[in-house]
């Protein structure tokens, strides 16, 4: 697990920034930059997976049942899912604090 | 190569010195506003003579991208530019220190569009100022050659691995056939070994560089990037000793040209130094307590040197070679007057810009701009700056 980056001191800052824990920018949950968070219709999801295919930030995923479901820690609440979607089945819904 | 004194111009000598340094990666632009040394190089590398990748790139942003990315799998990495090409650099070049890549860079300084012109001055290199290199400006042939290796050893150290500046002037010095001191291959190598980089970019040992840099972390980035230039400073002075050691010639951030018992001195960088020492020697004839203060370390700055060179002293004339348009003077006279601020016994600072885009400054000049200051500092008239030699 990384350091969170607000207790680094800048003597513990590695020569040139650099990361030497590769993939730690998983640590990172963007998922509370959101602001509005998509909520699938399952009834009318034909399952086409466009909504997979466009989402830039990989949060969206594939379930056993074939549904298509958000990842709630990374999903920066873009829109792009619901904006593609063939079916409409997409609906971006303001967040609570 | 043997040790051997030779007539040569100035780029041939530092691209034979870079050659000498063995160094694995060369990328550059090879047209306007280049110079003869990466010319050269590539027909070192060509002929056989050096055993190096040479990268013609598309533009000076993919020469410095190309030196990047060679520098961070540990290769010694040289580019050289100037002018429009460092311009057109700057967005890498500040990505280089702050990844803390050893490159080595020859920016024969030359003046900044528009309008259009490529002489000689040092409007490019005070554009990359902040950028977090180190900057060295040399004055003839020979302390080019000599800090072309000088660069490599102090870039690689592996308690300063940061990139080097080596300023040139352009066209009056690096177009100059000089008689330079050549020393042999064998000298080279023990002053700077084969290079080995801690924790290089390899697949075995994946890291990622160049990360994204959080408000939460940035700052200590940027000191963590501030206090390694800093401490540059005494690994510049070490390898300096450590040429002395081998060649018997020695360097100093500061160098003095009769300055001891000196009223007024006449501060400059790079290759104008020479003909302020010529302009010093006729006013010593004159009566004039006068001599030579030279900046040879820019970044990191150093200010107890230059203190200590000009502590006592009435006034510092300072010859700048670029202005900063609408601030209070050029660049040099700038960091004088911050450097001097606070201290007991500080000269006060007469500035003057002169010599743009390789407009002559001659030994008169010099004597007239040492006079006018001297008279300025006297009067108090020491505010701003002057455009020497400014017609109308």
């Amino acid at each position: 697990m990384a350091r969170p980056m607000d207790e680094i001191r800048w003597q513990d800052v590695e020569i040139g920034g650099t990361c030497s824990e590769p993939g730690s920018s998983r640590e990172y949950k963007t998922g509370s930059w959101r602001s509005l968070l998509p909520v699938v219709d399952k009834d009318m999801c034909i399952r086409c997976g466009v909504c997979w295919l466009f989402c830039p930030d990989v949060a969206i995923s594939q379930s056993e049942d074939g549904h298509f479901q958000t990842d709630e820690e990374y999903c920066k609440g873009c829109g792009i899912c619901a904006r593609e979607c063939p079916v409409g089945c997409i609906t971006m819904v303001i967040e609570e604090e | 190569m043997a040790k051997e004194r030779k007539g040569i111009e100035v780029s041939l000598a530092v691209a034979e010195a870079v050659a000498q340094a063995d160094c694995d990666v060369i990328a550059a632009y090879p047209i306007t506003p280049q110079t003869h040394i990466v010319e050269h190089l590539s027909e070192l590398v060509a002929d056989g003579h050096l055993d190096a990748e040479f990268v013609p790139v598309e533009s000076e942003h993919s020469a410095m991208s190309v030196c990047c990315g060679a520098a961070a799998v540990g290769a010694r990495t040289f580019t050289s530019t100037g002018s429009q090409g460092l311009a057109l650099m700057a967005e890498i070049f500040f990505i280089a220190s702050s990844s803390r890549l050893p490159v080595v860079m020859a920016l024969a300084n030359r003046s900044l569009s528009g309008p259009l012109s490529i002489w000689n001055d040092h409007t490019d290199v005070m554009m990359v100022r902040d950028g977090g290199w180190i900057h060295v400006f040399v004055e003839n042939g020979q302390e080019a050659y000599d800090h072309a290796f000088w660069a490599f050893r102090v870039a690689e150290d592996p308690a300063v691995r940061l990139p080097v500046a080596l300023n040139i002037d352009g066209f009056i010095m690096t177009h100059m056939i000089e008689p330079i001191d050549f020393e042999d291959d064998e000298l080279i190598k023990r002053y700077i070994p084969e290079y080995r980089m801690e924790k290089p970019l390899h697949p075995d040992n994946p890291v990622s560089m160049g990360c994204f840099g959080m408000p939460e972390i940035y700052t200590e980035v940027q000191m963590s990037r501030e206090q390694a230039l800093v401490d540059s400073y005494t690994t510049c002075i070490r390898a300096w000793e450590e040429w002395e050691s081998l060649t018997g010639r020695r360097y100093h951030p500061v160098e003095t040209y009769r300055t001891d018992d000196a009223e007024y001195c006449i501060v400059t960088m790079g290759s104008l130094g020479e003909t302020a020492m010529a302009a010093v020697d006729e006013l010593r004839e004159q009566g004039e307590k006068v001599g030579v203060i030279k900046i040879r370390l820019w970044r990191p700055f150093p200010f107890d040197d230059i203190y200590r060179a000009a502590a006592g002293k009435d006034a510092l004339i300072v010859l700048d070679r670029a202005i900063s348009f609408g601030g209070p003077g050029g660049p040099v006279g700038l960091e004088l007057r911050s450097a001097m601020c606070c201290r007991p016994q500080a000269p006060v600072i007469v500035d003057y810009v002169a010599g743009l885009a390789s407009r002559d400054v001659r030994v008169e000049d010099f004597k007239s701009i040492m006079l006018e200051g001297k008279a300025k500092a006297a009067e108090g008239d020491v505010c701003g700056y002057t455009l020497y030699g400014l017609r109308g």
